[in-house]
């Protein structure tokens, strides 16, 4: 059974195509990031699968309830998306009262969120004097409310410093640990890199990729980091590189060769008997912001 | 129920209920006082430089005429709140919690109209009790025979006013809720609202003088006076008036309900 599901997930405004199509799936208990440059119809995708926008075609379902009856499938569901948004005038807690009033929540869970997401001692004070940081967390508080299975967070680290990130981490983390699945969208790539099993991409409203993280990863190009001592042979062992069949870029005082870490060897050699001495080899895989912004197309 | 309940959270915040029963209590003082206190005031002591005797106050029906009078001011305060309760739903981007924890719009919808209907429904009770409480207070000042006043048919006239003051109210109420999710943004939604109650409403009947029969501030105005020559149309019956401005705000709440319904919440 999967968390989340879609098949040819489409949202047209007039003539602009925001999703189109959109296939993928997120299995259930799992960290599942979801990312995609500005634009790229991340949160249109994420409104439609709660409902708050109608999809111009395509179906999906989440756990395994139709996307077309929110209402058999919400209750489940916590969510914060584009950034909190909150009553000002009333205290952190009383918005979350109103919420747990509304879904029919104990409201015994109130305190307990706001001790969780690290807010002690602040739950009485009024919204508008919080900090963006603050702001976040409770809105974290407040997609927690259901005691959820599926969670579904739209940047949900923006404006928190150092520690609040590794806080909203371990507590993602301590989540899916427990079987609640995570649908998490982020800018931080490094962040998701680092909790996300599985991967949603998307590119102009397209999704390009969807799978374990980690095979995106073998998925894309490794490379060797080349740097010769002297920089005069820089270009030199560019040339040498090529004639061998694998094409090198000059980056400052470095040669990136395009090609996996078992011809680390034969470079050494190749770079030894032309007399080229190497201060730096080192291959290395890209990583999660690399491969995103190759299968992007955005730098 | 949860949806009444969630909503009456909001409602009740301090600065918003004692703020809105602060603006009902000072509006009815202010118009009752000025009903028995310019009694003998050649410019008149009620609206429109219109002029209640001394006799017209002592009838059976003289207790409810301050409190008839306020309904205007108090269908305001209603437009103004049944208009910020809604469209701060979109300013402050609350909607998209809302739907995701009841997705059921038209469910969301009428549980939060009811809320601000009982919110309406204490504000009524409130001037009531003000006006009725001033009138016998500044009776003696007015030297207003107050005898009628304590009659079994002055509490049926009582009774009979509040009904039509609170469907007066929580018709400017339905306007404001109207206006609210069709601008979504509440200064919009207040000042068109009241700028065309209190302004065009006046200009387009002074203008045209039939229009005031389908106009719907003239038409609660009827309402609320019971349709007595206090109403601002003198040619309209109280149950025309009903019916017409029930058809009116049930078309605009239907067509607005369809549209809510159907529309995609992007903000």
């Amino acid at each position: 059974m999967s968390a989340i599901s879609v098949t040819g997930l489409t949202k047209r405004y007039g003539d602009l195509i925001a999703v189109n199509g959109a296939t993928f799936e997120v299995p259930i208990g799992t960290i599942c990031g979801f990312v995609g440059p500005n634009g790229s119809g991340k949160t249109t995708t994420i409104r439609m699968l709660l409902s708050l926008i109608e999809p111009t075609s395509g179906t999906g379902q989440i756990l395994d309830e139709p996307i077309s009856h929110p209402e058999r499938y919400l209750a489940k569901v916590g969510a914060m998306i584009e950034g909190p948004a909150f009553y000002p005038a009333l205290s952190g807690a009383e918005n979350l009262r109103v919420l747990a009033t509304l879904g029919g929540y104990p409201h015994s869970r109130v305190p307990e969120l706001i001790d969780l997401v690290g807010l002690s001692g602040r739950g009485g004070d009024k919204y508008k004097t919080y900090s963006l940081g603050m702001k976040q967390r409770l809105g974290i508080a407040a997609a927690l409310l259901p005691n959820p299975k599926l969670l579904i967070l739209d940047e949900p680290t923006n404006g928190l410093d150092p520690a609040g990130i590794q806080e909203i981490r371990d507590l993602l983390s301590n989540l899916a640990k427990q079987g609640v699945t995570v649908f998490v969208s982020s800018h931080l790539l490094s962040e998701i890199e680092m909790i996300s099993e599985y991967l949603v991409m998307l590119r102009k409203g397209e999704v390009i990729f969807f799978g374990k993280t980690i095979d995106l990863l073998h998925r894309s190009r490794p490379i060797i980091v080349a740097r010769p001592a002297s920089s005069s042979d820089l270009l030199k062992l560019k040339n040498l590189v090529d004639a061998a069949g694998h094409p090198a870029t000059i980056d400052g005082d470095v040669l990136k060769v395009d090609a996996g870490d078992d011809w680390s060897a034969d470079l050494n050699r190749l770079a030894f008997e032309n007399n080229i001495l190497l201060r730096q080899l080192t291959p290395v895989r890209p990583n999660l912001e690399e491969t995103f912004f190759e299968m992007t197309e955005e730098r | 129920m949860r949806i009444f309940l969630a909503e009456w959270r909001k409602l009740r915040r301090p600065t918003l209920f004692l703020g809105s029963m602060g603006a009902v209590i000072a509006v009815t003082a202010l118009i009752v006082s000025l009903l028995f206190l310019l009694i003998d005031s050649d410019t008149g002591n009620a609206e429109r430089g219109m002029r209640i005797t001394r006799e017209v106050l002592a009838l059976s029906s003289g207790i409810t005429i301050g409190f008839s009078n306020s309904a205007g001011l108090l269908g305001l305060v209603a437009l103004c709140v049944f208009a910020a309760q809604t469209a701060q739903e979109y300013t402050y981007g609350t909607l998209r919690n809302l739907l995701v924890r009841e997705p059921r719009r038209i469910r969301l919808l009428l549980g939060k109209y009811l809320a601000m209907s009982i919110f309406a429904l204490i504000s009524v009770i409130i001037s009531a009790i003000t006006s009725v409480a001033l009138a016998f207070a500044l009776s003696g000042t007015a030297k207003v025979e107050t005898a009628a006043w304590q009659t079994a048919q002055a509490r049926m006239d009582l009774i009979e006013t509040f009904g039509n003051v609170l469907i007066s109210t929580i018709g400017y109420g339905t306007i404001g809720m109207v206006l609210g999710l069709v601008l979504r943004s509440p200064i919009s939604s207040i000042s068109i609202g009241v700028g065309w109650l209190l302004v065009v409403e006046s200009i387009v009947s002074i203008a045209w003088s039939p229009s005031a029969d389908w106009m719907p501030g003239s038409l609660l105005g009827v309402v609320a006076a019971g349709g007595s020559p206090l109403g601002v149309s003198e040619t309209l019956s109280y149950t025309e008036a009903l019916m017409r401005v029930s058809a009116l705000l049930l078309v605009a709440a239907l067509a607005t309900l369809f549209t809510f319904r159907r529309r995609d919440v992007a903000s």
